[in-house]
């Protein structure tokens, strides 16, 4: 590693910070999935480093599934948004509401 | 020793039960037939009672019979246990037998009523709470027949409640009557409070050691129990209710308001003696009440048109008789009183309702006359009663109203102004009853056409009870010459020597006894004769007495305005402050209270409905804000171990 | 030298995460999320296979996927109006809020250094992937099994839905 842990933390921070945002603040359903993505990212980057500073291959077996897993839910997740929002125009995940209390 | 006395209150229970359940759908006129047996049959128990009872020795005659524990909590144990004593057994006979001839009366009378099982549950219900009230062996036990004759007083009053003035009369009854209540309840609180038990015998043998001769505990207890006997009774200032009673079935009025319920209230007082006797100050009182509401009551019964409300006057009279004479300490004398009057008033009521039953319903005197070749057993009835009434030598009115005369001025609490009362009433009692009876019986007739021709004369059930009642009229005065004179201080010597020393009459007071017998019957023919002289020679110096003093007349006929004067003071305020209640503070408060909560209930739902508002985003932000939550928690809290 | 490195790389990572949130254009988006998952792979230095399965498959497999979608939808360049604009500060605010304690909690002081037991193991073992390799077929081979389970009912579940409705 060339720097020392809690700067790799810190960027996994920063950009899991910026993956929340994204979804709280950006209405197309695209973008919003692409924002969980940097949201794992942050966190395989966050595992990696850390099982490095234990000197732990466990850290990257856990990161290798959890890209496994993002790849699968990506799969659903666009095959959802896909049905969802076929012949819509403009696509906003607003629309998707019927759920209203 | 005496265990089948329970007997005498099973009988009415059946009767109550029958004609309440089953006799309205197995045959109506069978209710009639059970009441009365029922009735009987306890009479007949009285009877057993009595001959037991008067073959113990003198000290002896005290049964007190507990039937079953009825409270034991704390420090209260309250058995429910009766009293049979020479005093209890009296007031048994009374009510049953003189109970069991209205019944009788009352088969006829209510024929073809509407609510003929109905009637007879209730008179049923009376005669059981009657005889609880009399039977009662402690204070609870006397408060729970006192309620009992109370409502069912009111729902006999009321009993063609589809007019609403008899739904009104009995409710003024039964208002009234609370109000006694609350006086008897405070003071059984008193008793408690002092004596730490309700049972007579503890109480009142207990009286003189627990409390102080004259002081305020025993004067406050006597003057609520005092409260209880005036409304029961219809004396001043409760006696309003009674007049308005009339509005009930004749035999009601006969039963309920003239023979038994209305003297329940003498009863008490002889009853209690003991503490009363330890409270001149209350006995004066109920002297006073008595002779001013016997006076009172006479003046007005002088002018009523209604034949009915110049009886219910009448008795509330004769009860002020009944009180002067227990206030001044002469509790037999009162006691026979009672048992006279019972006769002689219930066969005058039976008598004007034959009369009212013959003609149709009509009660005004105004609208009768001649009546006396049609219905000769209600003419003779009402004659011999209303000479009972006046004390005409003799009769059973004339003894014992003597007696009561006598102990007024010659008692060591009497006084010779209540005594004078007490003389002045006779006079005035000879004429307004003897009016009623010229009125109704003499004279030209002057019932209206229609009704002359519809005349339904009674038939044997309604004609025996009379003659019997008429006979007892008579002759019952002789009651107190069984076995020799003062049968009936002899009868109940027991009860009132047992407790307290009785009163004694002042030196020199047999002297007094034959003037104030030759006086009293004077005044009573005076009575009667200026009766007949202005109702039957001379017609029509009735209505010239009127003319001269119409003021006078008129103040009479309305009763003192007494009915207006409490609608005034007591109802409206009363009623503004129900209508403040309900249509100012209720919507406020309690409205305010309940549907405030479900406002506040309501509101809080629709701010949290708020959360759900179908954006996943928004969802997403809740999801965001509770990770920082717990992550500042876990920050402070030094981190995850 | 390599703290510069690590900077420069991200700092680029973080301004490509930023752009890819707040681009108009969603292909734009796409393509500065496939920088920023270069960058990220750059920084995965001592484990090599890793930084590679990164690029290959997230960076080359999913944002494909991602740009097909992306193409086939086909949205709009000016977006509806945004009524949810008045979360925008509450979000803001909540999401400083997260980096300033997510960097708090990142803290060594925070973490507690635990040494394995497996460390020196496998060091000794030669290469990275052949570590990685080693444990994913032994301890994690529960996993392994189910993790490819999972992908089957990925595939199947895109097949169903991306079916026309009969």
């Amino acid at each position: 590693m060339i720097a020392p842990v809690s700067h790799y933390l810190v960027l996994s921070g920063v950009i899991f910070t910026i993956g929340v945002l994204g979804v709280l603040v950006r209405k197309n359903p695209l973008i919003m999935f692409m924002s969980i993505e940097l949201m794992l990212n942050s966190a395989n980057l966050a595992f990696v480093a850390l099982s490095y500073n234990f000197k732990n291959v466990d850290g990257q077996v856990i990161a290798f599934f959890v890209m496994t897993i993002a790849a699968a839910e990506v799969v659903v997740g666009l095959a959802i948004i896909s049905s969802i929002f076929r012949i819509r125009v403009n696509i906003d995940v607003d629309e998707v509401s019927s759920l209203k209390g | 020793m005496l265990s089948y006395a329970w007997l005498i209150l099973l009988f009415p229970l059946v009767g109550f039960l029958y004609s309440s359940l089953l006799g309205r759908l197995l045959d109506r006129r069978s209710c009639g037939v059970v009441a009365s047996l029922a009735v009987g049959l306890s009479f007949v128990v009285g009877l057993l009672c009595l001959s037991e009872l008067q073959g113990l020795p003198a000290e002896s005659r005290f049964v007190d019979l507990t039937l079953w524990t009825w409270i034991a909590a704390g420090r209260l144990a309250l058995p429910f246990n009766i009293l049979i004593d020479p005093l209890s057994i009296l007031m048994v006979l009374v009510v049953t037998g003189v109970g069991f001839l209205i019944h009788v009366y009352a088969t006829g009378y209510m024929h073809g009523d509407p609510g003929y099982p109905r009637f007879f549950a209730l008179m049923n219900l009376f005669v059981l709470a009657m005889l609880m009230l009399v039977l009662a062996g402690n204070f609870v036990l006397l408060v729970v027949g006192w309620g009992g004759v109370g409502f069912s007083s009111y729902a006999l009053i009321a009993f063609w409640f589809q007019k609403p003035e008899n739904a009104a009369a009995g409710t003024k009854a039964f208002v009234m009557n609370s109000i006694g209540d609350v006086g008897m309840l405070l003071a059984a609180f008193l008793v408690f409070v002092n004596f730490g038990r309700l049972d007579y015998a503890g109480v009142f043998s207990q009286a003189s050691q627990k409390l102080t001769y004259n002081g305020p505990v025993v004067t406050a207890i006597c003057l609520l129990l005092l409260v209880g006997a005036t409304a029961k009774s219809a004396q001043l200032p409760l006696h309003t209710w009674l007049p308005d009673a009339m509005a009930g079935p004749t035999p009601v009025s006969a039963l309920i308001h003239a023979a038994t319920m209305v003297t329940a209230g003498v009863y008490l007082i002889a009853r209690a003696h003991p503490l009363f006797q330890m409270s001149p100050t209350a006995m004066g009182i109920i002297a006073a009440i008595g002779a001013l509401s016997a006076l009172f009551s006479a003046t007005i019964a002088l002018v009523q048109p209604n034949i009915k409300r110049v009886l219910a006057y009448s008795t509330i009279s004769q009860l002020g008789y009944m009180f002067l004479a227990v206030g001044v300490g002469s509790y037999v004398a009162g006691m026979f009183h009672l048992v006279t009057h019972a006769f002689f008033k219930a066969v005058l009521f039976m008598a004007a309702g034959g009369v009212i039953h013959a003609l149709g319903g009509e009660e005004n005197l105004s609208r009768m006359g001649g009546l006396r070749r049609a219905l000769p057993t209600m003419y003779w009835g009402f004659l011999l009663g209303a000479l009972a009434l006046a004390g005409f030598p003799l009769t059973a009115g004339f003894f014992s109203k003597d007696e009561i005369i006598v102990a007024a001025f010659s008692s060591e609490v009497g006084s010779p102004v209540l005594g004078a009362m007490a003389l002045l009433v006779v006079a005035l009692t000879g004429f307004y009853v003897f009016r009623a009876f010229f009125l109704a019986f003499h004279g030209e007739s002057r019932v209206e056409e229609h009704v002359r021709h519809h005349m339904h004369k009674p038939g044997a059930d309604m004609g025996a009870p009379v003659l019997v009642l008429t006979v007892l009229a008579a002759v019952g005065g002789y009651l107190n010459f069984l076995g020799g004179e003062g049968a009936m201080d002899r009868f109940l010597e027991p009860v009132f020597h047992r407790y307290a020393t009785p009163v004694p009459y002042i030196e020199g007071a047999e002297a007094l006894k034959e003037p104030l017998m030759l006086l009293s019957v004077c005044l009573g023919l005076l009575g009667i004769g200026t009766a007949w002289l202005m109702y039957v020679r001379y017609p029509r110096w009735a209505v010239t007495v009127g003319g001269w003093y119409p003021r006078v007349y008129r103040l009479l006929l309305n009763k003192y305005w007494i009915d207006e004067l409490y609608g005034w003071l007591i109802v409206r305020p009363v009623l503004a402050l129900g209508r403040f209640l309900s249509d100012a503070v209720d919507p406020a408060i309690t409205d305010g209270v309940v549907l405030g909560a479900a406002r506040t209930v309501r509101d809080f739902s629709s701010g949290l409905r708020a959360l759900q508002s179908g954006f996943v985003r928004d969802y997403a932000l809740a999801v965001l804000g509770g990770a920082v939550v717990v992550l500042i928690y876990l920050l402070q809290a030094g981190g995850v171990r | 030298m390599e703290l510069a490195y690590f900077l420069a790389v991200s700092v680029i990572a973080v301004l490509a995460a930023v752009a890819v949130i707040v681009s108009r254009n969603s292909v734009h988006s796409a393509l500065f999320m496939v920088v920023n998952l270069f960058c990220v792979a750059m920084l995965y230095l001592a484990a090599e296979f890793l930084a590679v399965v990164q690029i290959t498959v997230y960076a080359g497999a999913i944002m494909v996927l991602f740009l097909f979608v992306v193409t086939m939808l086909n949205p709009a360049k000016e977006e509806t109006p945004n009524r949810l604009a008045n979360r925008l500060p509450l979000a803001v605010a909540l999401g400083l809020v997260l980096l300033v304690g997510l960097s708090l909690a990142l803290q060594p002081r925070f973490v507690k250094v635990a040494e394995s037991a497996q460390s020196q193991a496998s060091q000794a073992a030669g290469g990275n992937t052949q570590m990685v390799g080693g444990l994913l077929y032994t301890q994690y081979l529960l996993p392994f099994e189910l993790a490819s389970l999972l992908l089957l009912v990925g595939m199947v579940a895109a097949v169903v839905l991306g079916r026309k409705r009969a």
